[in-house]
Parts: C-alpha cells; sequence; structure tokens
C-alpha cells in the first residue's frame, strides 16, 4: 500500500516494531548498531532486495522475514544494510603515505631480517583497497617479489566478498579512485565492466571474518587497514573489536582506519602517528600481546 | 588557480565551471578544439586544463598532441572528461600525454579525485 501525493509516490513508513526487527537482525549477525536515523537507509538499502525477492515493499518484505525462520533472505537483507560503499585508492592520501614513508620503512628495517610483510584489509567490501594495496606493492615495490608478501583481505559479508574475488568492476567503480594510467596496465575492458587481471588478483587473498566473533590465525600483521567499519558499532563493540585487532598487530604494526574515525578514548594501547596528510595508529611499545 | 575548460557542450562546461569555481579556480572555456589551442598557445598561466574528446575543428586526441609539442606547455596538467569509454581510447590519451581521464557521466567526488591524483591542491569539502 503506498501513498500518494501529487503524482509522488513515497514509500509506506517502517514502523517501529518493524524497525526494530531489522535492528536486531542486523545487530545478532554482525553486531552493527542501526539507530532511529537509519530508517531511510534500511529503506534504500532494502528495496532491490524485496525487488529481487518479488516482494511488493520494504514493509512487506520485514513481514514476510518475520513469520519466518532464518534463511537466506534474511541473509541477504542483513547484507544489504551491512555492506558499505568504497572506491579504488579511497582519501587517497593513506594510500600515498603507504607509498611514501611506510612500506620503505617496513623494507629498510627487515632488509636483513625476515624479510616478511603482512598487510590485512579488514572489511574489504567489494575489493578496491587490496587491491590497491597491491598495485602499490606491484608498482612501487618490485623488490618484494623475493620477500614473503601477504595481502589479506576479509569481509562479513560473503556476497562482497565473491565480488571482490571476482575482481569485475562497472565503469562508475573504475572511474572512482583509479589512476588511468593503473587502469590501461592492469585491467581489461569486457563492454561496460573492467576486470582485473589475475596478476593483481592473486596477490590478494580473501576470507570471510566477523570481526566481534571471529579468532583467525594469521601470521603477525604489519598494517592492517580497517577503515569506516567502527563507525557502525556501539562504544563497547568498537573497544572490543580495536582489543581483538590489536593483538594480531607485529610490534610497531600500524592501524589504519576511516578518516572519521580515531582510537581515541577507545583505546589508548594505540597512539597517533601522522605520515604527509594521513594520520594512522601504531600500537604503543609493550602493549602488542 | 586556473583552469581551461575544453567541451563543445555548454551544459557540461557549466557543470565543470561549477566545480571549480567551487574549488576557487577562475575558469576560460573553450567551445572547439582550435580555440582552445589558441588559447593555451597564448596564455601559458594555466594549472590545468579539462579536454573533452568529440569537439569541432580538432579532436581532444589531437589538442593533447598539440599541446604536449609546445615546450611551454609540457607540464600542464591535462585531464580528459570525455564520453569515449573504450580501453584503447584511454591508452590512446595516456600515450598521447594526458595526465588522467575521467569518463562521462561522472560525480564531483569522481572529479576531485582526479585533481587530487594531478596533484592539485583540493578541499576535499564533498558539495
Amino acid at each position: 500500500m503506498k501513498k500518494e501525493t501529487h503524482g509522488i509516490q513515497f514509500p509506506e513508513p517502517i514502523d517501529g516494531s518493524d524497525f526494530d526487527y531489522i535492528r536486531d537482525l542486523v545487530k545478532d549477525h554482525t553486531s552493527i548498531a542501526l539507530d532511529n536515523s537509519k530508517v531511510y537507509l534500511v529503506n534504500a538499502r532494502l528495496l532491490p532486495v524485496a525487488r529481487d525477492a518479488g516482494i511488493e515493499s520494504v514493509v512487506a518484505l520485514i513481514r514476510h522475514l518475520r513469520s519466518r525462520p532464518f534463511g537466506d533472505l534474511h541473509y541477504r537483507t542483513v547484507e544489504a544494510i551491512v555492506t558499505t560503499e568504497t572506491s579504488f585508492f579511497r582519501d587517497f592520501f593513506p594510500f600515498e603515505a603507504l607509498r611514501q614513508e611506510v612500506i620503505p620503512e617496513i623494507i629498510a628495517e627487515q632488509r636483513g631480517g625476515s624479510r616478511s610483510l603482512t598487510i590485512w584489509s579488514a572489511g574489504c567490501s567489494s575489493g578496491q583497497e587490496p587491491y590497491s594495496i597491491a598495485m602499490i606493492l606491484r608498482e612501487a615495490f618490485p623488490q618484494l617479489a623475493t620477500w614473503s608478501t601477504r595481502i589479506l583481505a576479509s569481509d562479513v559479508s560473503r556476497a562482497m566478498l565473491e565480488k571482490s574475488k571476482a575482481g569485475v568492476y562497472s565503469q562508475t567503480e573504475i572511474n572512482r579512485g583509479l589512476p588511468a594510467s593503473l587502469l590501461v596496465k592492469y585491467f581489461r575492458q569486457n563492454q561496460t565492466s573492467w576486470t582485473l587481471n589475475d596478476e593483481v588478483r592473486n596477490m590478494v587473498s580473501f576470507f570471510h571474518h566477523n570481526l566481534t566473533r571471529d579468532l583467525p590465525v594469521l601470521p603477525p600483521v604489519d598494517i592492517l587497514a580497517m577503515r569506516n567499519v567502527l563507525i557502525y558499532f556501539d562504544v563497547e563493540t568498537k573497544r572490543l573489536v580495536l582489543d581483538r585487532i590489536r593483538r594480531y598487530l607485529r610490534p610497531g604494526g600500524l592501524l589504519i582506519l576511516g578518516t572519521a574515525e580515531t582510537t581515541l578514548n577507545l583505546d589508548e594501547r594505540f597512539e597517533r602517528v601522522r605520515f604527509g596528510r594521513a594520520v594512522f595508529y601504531r600500537v604503543r611499545n609493550s602493549e602488542t600481546r | 588557480m586556473r583552469a581551461l575548460i575544453i567541451d563543445d557542450s555548454r551544459a557540461m562546461r557549466t557543470i565543470l565551471r561549477g566545480i571549480l569555481v567551487s574549488l576557487d579556480f577562475d575558469v576560460v572555456e573553450a567551445a572547439d578544439g582550435r580555440q582552445a589551442v589558441g588559447i593555451l598557445t597564448e596564455d601559458h598561466d594555466f594549472d590545468l586544463a579539462l579536454v573533452d574528446w568529440n569537439l569541432p575543428e580538432m579532436s581532444g586526441l589531437e589538442i593533447v598532441t598539440e599541446v604536449r609539442k609546445n615546450p611551454r606547455l609540457a607540464s600542464l596538467p591535462l585531464l580528459m572528461v570525455t564520453t569515449e569509454t573504450e580501453f584503447e581510447r584511454v591508452a590512446q590519451a595516456l600515450q598521447a600525454g594526458a595526465n588522467e581521464y575521467i569518463m562521462k557521466p561522472f560525480d564531483r567526488g569522481m572529479l576531485l579525485d582526479k585533481l587530487v591524483m594531478l596533484g592539485i591542491p583540493v578541499e576535499t569539502k564533498k558539495a
């Protein structure tokens, strides 16, 4: 049932108990806390899910979900809400910091040592972040070819992981943040989509990971990018996630957060470190484990 | 900073001008290729040129080629802004000396990203 005003159709509003149901569903499966300001987001994200399922409206979709045990449609609903947009070389400056300062420093420090470099992109969404890092390594640090170099990438959404692994991007996605020189060097075109070549795709290992639940066994991480993930969590969950991921970092390892995120007042075991126009967070000495 | 917008579509010039003016650029416009090359030959004080591909008189690719022949314009940042979306076109433009390439349609954020890539100091305040 839709209200109609001067020919403009407005979606039926999601009422309190329907929104509560969606909020609990998302919280139970991802620990992401939706507040009441997210009603519009829920509406916008769930409309395509409802259409795909042949259900006439978002409200009808929620009623359908409420009347059934957790299944594929519930899963797709959660994924549609928690999936975030990303882009190649998002915010630009963190990647410049990696290329100009951070990775050269790691290479200099470890030249005579273990010669290993592990980078983890946690909450990688559709894969542009780990692939941007892979292209930086390929372009600027050919010496790493003889190192033990790993780029790990994880996300809570299995659909996003599948998209990431495929490495296929739309014109809109390659138009956003990707230098043209890297486009012609590492992508091939297939009509309106662009596919990343195997050379770069094979540099990244993807795995499913829920930051609040899973404790995978990983090698010590030098650089952990977890950008625009904490913003979705309540304070308690932010602290829990920071505490967990800190244990994965090598002594002196760096955490990269989104531009609107910080460890300040959440976890004092991290200190802010500025690299050019980017701010990263380093685990204070003796606080790694 | 000053920018030259080269596009035969008045609507596109207006969109680009709006974005650049909001970034404190002074903007000059050219509606065809020959006019654009004329302006660039006379006036070397631009910090950026935005170049459409399909233009009357002279194509964007020809403009890029001409500009790069002129030693006084060797370092002028050239950004192709075009509906040409074929792999070969991007490669051709870079080969000819374009610094960056953006495909239409685009949004303000995409254009700002390209300006940052070109080393142009922009405050990334989103409109």
